[in-house]
């Protein structure tokens, strides 16, 4: 065994990276809870990439047989109901793991100097994420697939000018078709899942230059010589991070956190398990009921809502009376959200050392995303449509005092070390 | 941290339920008594379906042997009681009436039933079997409380009987008024009410069977993998414990 490492070795850094990115890569060593998506993301996505292949065997991206070839696989593939509610579940379960590190990021200022890029590529796995999910949700042909699509394509069109030869040109027909669908489908699985590895990809390899934040904001890296012997850990860590700083409060990733994540890993899995055995539809909210019937674009469902995941961007976009400036407005909604690193001009990183202006102004934007996600799914009425505006301008509101309060904010004492 | 996660829940259920009130009213459903283990029900109810709906609505998605051993219908038998158009036993479950004749005769094709379960949900279809009333303003003379201005005859009367809307006079305010008291039947069906109640919750179970055939496998394979998940997780734990035994 240790020839055949060897071997390796001198033909290609084996041993070198799972050092550098595992045995002796120092994370900090008060990780909570929040700090078990990036294992689960991957997880999901290795989920997704397999599930996918799998599908693709039996799937037909026609529009004459896309429906009936998903019961096809529901019904007569040997296990295939399990490969597509996989599928299916780790759609909603992937968002729910990349909106709940977002989360942390705003809670632990995580996207903070140095790691502005890290969240910059981290928010562009969202994006991609979304046009993931939004391209695959059309491929079951089912109603809510196709009056879904028509829905979101057609913003599009109130870009002025451009619209409508633009809308033409991402369903490749008229109206959505068979064209439309074939073309998703390639997107959804070739182009996009590519450019999403690539993206999980730099987003590792951003994480480890700068290393990960901890709830305390605090760095674990202190300037080379300042620290003594005695209070440094006992583990050793590549020469890498260890040339430049002295690295405190810190254990390798492999073992203490992989053995940690598997833990999370099992507690995730049973949440998991229960939405896949026992309510692959979650009551409506991953799988629609009116997408149990094959798409009839001669028949408009009497309520078209989108997957949960972008119900909080959907509320934002009727909330405005405008098309144009509701379609901006949704968008903007995901731009501030790039630019949180220059919007928040404090130097504390973690919320436990911050304001109660921020603490709350913080509460207020969850709320918000949370009660804007809930009115996503309901009809436009009188009073849900108020509710909307009040929580839009809310959303907003969020970056907006941020960036006033932020540069000269009331802070608590940070400490030097994460243990003192 | 912890008070103000409070505060944030406490928002979100008074925002929640202000929201939910503002919901309008929907047609009150009765409740459909669904059993996938009452192969006796669910057979029943494959009868009425192979007997009354299939002659315009197909299952299209749906295989005669899945259903016979699904339901643990002898395959000979289910052949010789539930095929009737000569179709092997692998086939699918469909009929020969074209969506262009549907659109000449009802003005719309009849949708396929295999998934109208999971559209439209079980409480939906057991009210919607009960709900069909004579209203001869109708083409067919039958109307629906349920589904207004359905397209469809209402084909369950040789065993329902005549329903018609009844009213009865009551005393409100100091005025007599009729109030509205549900469907009832004239008694001519083959049935009784309580004999047709229960066959068309025979009928319900079985379009829920058909909607997800795989849901009794599905719950137990979901049940051993909460088994190996709990023991997964605490051995995981329990080397968890050990590992950070080293960290202080």
């Amino acid at each position: 065994m240790k020839k055949l490492i060897a071997w390796f070795d001198e033909r290609i850094p084996l041993t070198k990276t799972w050092n550098i990115h595992l045995a002796q890569y120092p994370a900090p060593k008060n990780f909570n809870f929040w700090y078990i998506f990036g294992v689960l993301a991957t997880l999901v996505l290795v989920n997704q990439i397999v599930t996918g292949v799998w599908l693709t065997m039996n799937y037909v991206p026609t529009a004459e047989g896309a429906f009936a070839s998903v019961e096809y696989i529901m019904r007569d593939v040997d296990w295939g109901w399990l490969i597509r509610y996989m599928h299916s579940t780790g759609a909603s379960a992937f968002f729910l793991v990349v909106y709940l590190p977002m989360f942390r990021g705003m809670m632990y200022g995580s996207y903070q100097k140095p790691r502005e890029l890290l969240w910059i590529f981290g928010m562009l796995i969202f994006l991609v994420l979304m046009a993931e999910a939004f391209m695959g949700y059309l491929l079951p042909w089912g109603q809510m697939s196709y009056w879904g699509a028509q829905v979101i394509i057609s913003l599009f069109g109130a870009i002025p000018y451009i619209g409508d030869d633009l809308t033409l040109w991402i369903r490749g027909d008229y109206v959505i078709s068979g064209a439309t669908l074939n073309r998703f489908f390639a997107l959804h699985v070739i182009a996009l899942p590519l450019v999403l590895v690539i993206l999980v990809f730099l987003h590792i390899i951003a994480l480890h230059e700068v290393g990960s934040n901890n709830p305390e904001g605090i760095s674990i890296k202190k300037p080379k010589g300042s620290v003594p012997d005695a209070e440094k850990p006992k583990f050793e860590f590549h020469e890498r991070f260890t040339k430049k700083y002295d690295i405190v409060d810190a254990i390798p990733f492999y073992p203490y956190y992989i053995v940690k994540d598997l833990v999370g890993i099992g507690i995730f899995l049973a949440f998991f398990c229960y939405v896949l055995f026992f309510a692959p539809a979650m009551g409506g909210f991953f799988l629609e009921p009116p997408n149990f019937e094959a798409a009839n674009p001669l028949k408009t469902p009497a309520h078209i809502a989108p997957v949960w995941y972008f119900t909080p961007f959907y509320a934002i976009l009727r909330a405005v009376p405008d098309k144009l400036f509701g379609v901006i407005l949704m968008f903007a909604a995901i731009v501030f959200l790039f630019l949180l690193p220059w919007l928040d001009r404090c130097k504390v990183r973690s919320i436990r050392y911050r304001s109660s202006i921020h603490k709350v102004n913080l509460a207020v934007f969850t709320i918000s995303f949370v009660v804007l996600g809930y009115l996503g799914v309901k009809p436009a009425t009188e009073i849900y449509t108020l509710f909307a505006r009040i929580f839009t301008f809310l959303y907003f509101a969020f970056f907006i005092l941020l960036w006033f309060y932020s540069k000269h904010e009331k802070t608590k004492p940070v400490p030097e070390r994460i243990t003192k | 941290m912890n008070k103000l996660l409070k505060t944030c829940l406490l928002a979100a259920v008074s925002v929640w339920s202000v929201a939910t009130l503002a919901a309008g009213p929907t047609v009150p459903l009765d409740k459909a008594n669904v059993n996938l283990h009452d192969k006796e029900s669910l057979q029943r109810g494959a009868q009425l379906f192979m007997n009354y709906c299939l002659g315009c609505h197909q299952m299209q998605y749906q295989r005669y042997n899945r259903t016979f051993r699904d339901l643990e219908i002898p395959e000979d038998i289910g052949v010789a009681n539930l095929q009737f158009t000569g179709e092997k036993p692998g086939d699918l479950i469909t009929n020969t009436m074209s969506a262009k004749q549907a659109d000449a005769w009802f003005g719309t094709a009849a949708p396929d039933l295999t998934l109208v379960a999971r559209v439209r949900g079980a409480d939906w279809l057991y009210t919607y079997f009960r709900s069909f009333y004579v209203d001869e303003s109708r083409p067919f003379g039958v109307n629906n409380t349920v589904f207004e201005n359905v397209g469809m005859p209402h084909v369950l009367q040789e065993l329902q009987g005549v329903p018609r809307k009844t009213y009865e006079a009551r005393m409100i305010d100091g005025e007599m008024q009729d109030v509205y008291v549900g469907i009832k039947t004239d008694g001519s069906g083959m049935l009784t009410t309580e004999e047709f109640d229960t066959a068309m919750n025979d009928l319900t179970n079985f379009l829920v069977y058909t909607g997800e055939p795989m849901m009794l496998q599905q719950r137990r394979i979901g049940w051993y993998s909460f088994g190996f998940l709990l023991v997964f997780t605490i051995l995981a734990w329990l080397l968890k414990r050990e590992f950070f035994k080293d960290v202080k």
